[in-house]
């Protein structure tokens, strides 16, 4: 029962140890904690700039969450998790900046009035 | 190159049995890949319709992010004491197994409370999901998330339970594996929410 999947090249049984998943942790506290900080305290004056550092922290922690709490390697599977995962994420940037671009444009087109207002 | 070698350097010519759920974790990785264009799906609602409050109470009036913060760090609490789970049960303990997942349970309802009465707070003043286009975006986007983070827990004591009477066999292990994946995945939606809806919001 537990020999049969040894055979077979595609399984997956990540070993997961503790020193990943602290590792993983500690980095996920930090990067959580700085841009908690960052909105709380406004640190930085420039609204944009703060929106900017934080949306880089959040794209570092997700990295950080799929490299130590799940496992993200090109080995497992066959390498069909990361093709799968990575093919999944273009598809939601072209989704959230396409919606962006055209709703957006759409709204300065279309709705020559300043956007607070109109609700 | 003769062609029956090249036959048998591409095509699979001689069948071979394949194990019980030899391909369920990737299977369940397609699953929480499509999960994750819903949630694609609702963040590019939200940030389209996040700024039309109708008149009505903006993020910086509602959110309240001490509240968040203690949110977040529940759900990071219980994505690594899953991550120790998952080593007790590599280990073949099933006490430990047991005990971590039963912590990470009691994180979970934390979170699921918190966001309960987050949303029960902030119905209560009149900030429903029928309020503004901005409210009704945030309500489906977070409660999409708080559901996956119920049946998430649902799935965690129909294991507690498997676990508990079947013991570790190598389904239960193919199962727990794949709530590790949702589990972790939900954290990993989260950093999208605290991060564009909540810290933006009040940003804005």
């Amino acid at each position: 029962m537990a020999d049969h999947s040894h055979g077979h090249g595609h399984e997956s049984a990540f070993h997961a140890t503790t020193k990943d998943y602290v590792i993983g942790f500690v980095l996920s506290v930090i990067l959580t904690a700085i841009p908690f900080w960052l909105v709380m305290s406004g640190a930085i004056a420039d609204k944009s700039t703060t929106a900017i550092v934080i949306t880089a922290f959040a794209a570092v922690q997700v990295v950080v969450h799929m490299i130590y709490f799940l496992h993200m390697n090109g080995k497992i599977e066959g390498g069909w998790n990361l093709m799968a995962a990575l093919f999944t994420i273009l598809l939601v940037a072209i989704i959230l900046s396409g919606t962006l671009w055209v709703m957006f444009h759409l709204n300065a087109n279309m709705m020559p009035v300043k956007m607070d207002g109109m609700g | 190159m003769a062609s029956t070698n090249l036959t048998e350097q591409y095509y699979d010519l001689h069948e071979h049995a394949h194990p019980d759920g030899y391909s369920t974790t990737l299977g369940f990785w397609i699953y929480l890949m499509s999960d994750c264009l819903i949630f694609g799906m609702l963040f590019a609602t939200f940030a389209v319709l996040g700024g039309n409050y109708a008149g009505g109470p903006a993020p910086k009036d509602l959110f309240d992010l001490p509240l968040v913060a203690l949110n977040t760090s529940l759900l990071l609490f219980s994505s690594i004491t899953y991550g120790f789970a998952m080593i007790a049960m590599q280990n073949g303990s099933k006490k430990g197994l047991i005990g971590w997942l039963i912590l990470t349970l009691c994180f979970g309802l934390g979170f699921l409370s918190i966001e309960l009465y987050e949303f029960h707070h902030l119905i209560e003043e009149g900030a429903g999901p029928q309020r503004s286009a901005f409210l009704s975006a945030f309500f489906t986007l977070v409660g999409t998330h708080g559901l996956h983070v119920t049946f998430g827990s649902i799935w965690l004591v129909t294991l507690l339970f498997q676990v508990g009477k079947h013991g570790l066999t190598e389904a239960n292990k193919r199962r727990l594996s794949c709530l590790s994946l949702f589990w972790h995945f939900l954290d990993v939606v989260w950093i999208g929410v605290f991060t564009f809806v909540y810290l933006m919001g009040v940003l804005r």
